[in-house]
């Protein structure tokens, strides 16, 4: 790396940022939680952990953390997750692939909607009608 | 590529000792094993503070805070809590309660601390510049040359109310202000990391876990005074802080952040670092400054204060490590922001080694004002093995003991000098019921005849005439005269000697008879040491009424003072004793008696 520049600084700095806040903990008010269990890793959840971080980098989204848990109990639905984010619901999302993940993060996390199509467990069916209907 | 985790291994000096390297080295090869290694980064940072129980390991973002951590845990880590997702439980810091404290949130360690100083230690990666510029790195460089003048630097560290952190807690914009107003053409800068209380490594964690706040803070203060040049004098017995100043020198002067032309500004600044040989006398600035220039480390009259004429007789700043950590953040957040933080007398945080007998022995950041009760018994954890707490030695070798009763007081420079100890550095020794004042007042009073340069008579014959007298206390022959003595001698030092080394020299002992008399009283006229560490004024017996006579006590002494025969009752021969101990570890019944 050669002599920065003033504005080489800031540029490096705004990028390197990003790459920090990751790490930092501090900020972040929401949360995807994926169930990697045995089960939930041969259902595939690997690919779906990795279509979440891409997604989340893609969208520059900096207040969700991606962390991992064991088996949420729902194997008939795996690969399954959870989905935590203020002012709404906690849902558990099953069946989850790369292209679910990818909707989760545009819909959920973006557009604060549920993705119903997805949805088991939790929320109970009614309060999906009262918060999370279309 | 995005991580997914991230594995924080502490690499300051404590738990490089306890192989934390080694940690490093074998998480980097299973992560590669067990096909994770682009997925996971393994970041080694500075210290965490939490030394007691290290080697630490973080992993985020689950923050999971592993303790004790050994090398060969390295691959349950990554096949539990990096593949399968489950945290190892074993490893998880768990003193606390019923509940496994898993998060740094819930450790009570961590509760009343305020990080500034430390903000980056435990976080980021030393050795990259990188992540320190990610975290608002040489942002206050870029206002101090870009948009600041050096009156606007002056005022905001004037706002801030910073006071040097050294131990006599100067203003810091003072210090600058003096130097900047003096016309010279050659000015210096110097960052005293001359660390030597017995028991305080504050600026070497700081050093080692953030070496580049300082740096920076050192090129703001040469834009801001006019001075090109800058030393970093640290003691060669910290080869890791300097190993990882001199990468970060390394890195600053690629990137053009140290060296000529800084970020294309026009002004040129460059760091070295001298290395001292490790005597206490030179943590003086003057002596310090002595020592860089090649001569031998005795302290100078002052004035003139190195503000003016320092360095090879130029205008000279010079500021502790902990000082010049704070500056970038003040630059970068404001004066305003800092003086929020602390009392009306002292602003900011305090870093303090925490040591001694104390559960969570460590290095502690907390706003001015925290009681020390609060230091002590929230985050300290209390006395370590349910003893009861006797006092706590702020200030090093130069303060006092702190008893029970001033537990309660707000820590600021002006209370503690109040409560007859000073802030000093931030060493903070916690003594329990079984450490003897006097032998404690002993051991700092030989530190510091040991470490007297000479120069002046009150510190090199004073503090001789002292240990003398201690000496002669704790064998059985002090008078009732010698207490007198003992004070007279140490306010003579007080007022005579040229420099704070001998000025403080007898504050142990001042202090330890003020708040521990009886103790001294219990030396001189009783004979005998209430805590039973004065090994010439205890004697070992044997209870004839309990010892049954089965010899195991007479088979461990060393010197075979002890003589009986089976079944019946023994005897120390004390002409022979050497006063070891290993006779009452020994007993079973309790038959060996101490008096």
């Amino acid at each position: 790396m050669a002599k920065m520049t003033l504005e080489e600084l800031r540029k490096l700095r705004d990028q390197k940022q990003g790459e920090m806040q990751k790490r930092d903990i501090e900020g972040k008010d929401s949360r995807i939680v994926i169930g990697m269990g045995t089960c939930g890793i041969a259902a595939g959840a690997k690919p779906v952990l990795d279509a979440f971080l891409a997604a989340l980098e893609e969208k520059h989204i900096d207040n969700v953390s991606v962390t991992q848990t064991g088996c949420m109990g729902l194997c008939y639905v795996e690969p399954t997750i959870e989905v935590i984010v203020p002012g709404m619901p906690d849902v558990i999302y099953g069946k989850v692939d790369a292209a679910t993940a990818r909707k989760i993060v545009e819909q959920h996390i973006i557009g604060k909607q549920l993705v119903t199509d997805h949805m088991f467990d939790r929320p109970a069916a009614d309060i999906i009608k009262k918060d999370g209907g279309k | 590529m995005a991580f997914r985790n991230y594995i924080l291994v502490c690499g300051g000096t404590a738990c490089e000792s306890s192989r934390a390297d080694q940690i490093y080295q074998n998480l980097l090869e299973e992560c590669k094993a067990q096909g994770v290694a682009d997925e996971v980064q393994v970041v080694k940072t500075g210290c965490f503070g939490f030394c007691e129980q290290g080697p630490i390991v973080k992993i985020l973002p689950e923050d999971s805070f592993y303790v004790k951590v050994k090398p060969e845990d390295a691959k349950e880590l990554i096949s539990e809590h990096i593949i399968k997702g489950r945290e190892v439980t074993r490893l998880l810091y768990d003193k606390e309660s019923s509940r496994k404290h898993a998060k740094v949130e819930d450790i009570k360690f961590y509760q009343k601390q305020f990080r500034i100083v430390l903000r980056n230690c435990g976080f980021i990666d030393p050795e990259n510049i990188d992540e320190y510029i990610a975290r608002e790195g040489y942002q206050a460089l870029e206002k101090a040359l870009f948009e600041m003048t050096s009156e606007d630097i002056i005022e905001e560290l004037k706002t801030a109310g910073l006071r040097g952190r050294g131990g006599a807690g100067f203003p810091t914009w003072m210090k600058w202000n003096f130097s900047r107003q003096v016309a010279n053409d050659t000015k210096y800068v110097v960052c005293n990391a001359d660390e030597g209380d017995p028991g305080a490594y504050m600026d070497r964690s700081t050093l080692e876990g953030d070496p580049h706040s300082v740096l920076e803070a050192m090129t703001i203060c040469g834009k801001t005074i006019g001075a090109h040049r800058g030393f970093i004098y640290i003691r060669a017995e910290y080869p890791l802080a300097i190993h990882r100043l001199e990468i970060a020198m390394k890195q600053a002067r690629e990137y053009g952040l140290l060296g000529e032309n800084i970020l294309g500004s026009g002004f040129d600044f460059d760091i070295e670092i001298r290395l001292g040989a490790g005597a206490f006398v030179c943590g003086e600035e003057t002596a310090l400054l002595q020592s860089i220039e090649g001569k031998r480390g005795m302290p100078q009259p002052r004035p003139p204060f190195p503000a003016v004429k320092g360095l090879w007789g130029k205008p000279t700043v010079i500021n502790n490590v902990e000082t010049w950590a704070n500056i970038p953040v003040i630059i970068t957040k404001g004066g305003n922001w800092f003086n929020k933080i602390g009392t009306s007398d002292s602003k900011g945080t305090k870093v303090f080694a925490l040591t001694g007998k104390i559960r969570n022995s460590g290095l502690v950041e907390v706003p001015m004002g925290t009681t020390l009760r609060e230091i002590i018994y929230d985050i300290g954890g209390g006395i370590a093995h349910d003893k009861k707490f006797k006092a706590v030695q702020t200030g090093g070798p130069s303060g006092g003991v702190i008893t029970d009763e001033s537990l309660d007081t707000p820590i600021d420079f002006g209370s503690l000098i109040r409560i007859g100890s000073m802030m000093g550095s931030g060493g903070m020794i916690v003594m329990d019921e079984d450490d003897c004042i006097v032998d404690v007042a002993k051991f700092y009073l030989n530190f510091s005849v040991d470490e007297s340069c000479g120069k002046c008579a009150p510190c090199r014959i004073g503090g001789r005439s002292l240990c003398n007298i201690l000496e002669k206390i704790t064998v059985g022959n002090g008078t009732l005269k010698d207490l007198d003595t003992l004070e007279a001698i140490g306010e003579a030092m007080k007022k005579g000697s040229l420099c704070a080394l001998g000025q403080t020299t007898p504050n142990p002992v001042l202090s330890s008879i003020k708040h521990f008399k009886d103790e001294y009283l219990a030396h001189i006229v009783d004979k005998s040491c209430p805590s039973g560490t004065c090994k010439k004024l205890i004697t070992y017996s044997i209870n004839a009424e309990k010892c049954i006579g089965c010899t195991a006590c007479a088979r461990k002494c060393p010197v075979a003072a002890i003589s009986g025969e089976r079944k019946q009752v023994h005897i120390i021969d004390q002409s022979i004793c050497i006063k070891c101990g290993v006779c009452m570890e020994t007993c079973k019944f309790g038959a060996v008696e101490i008096h």
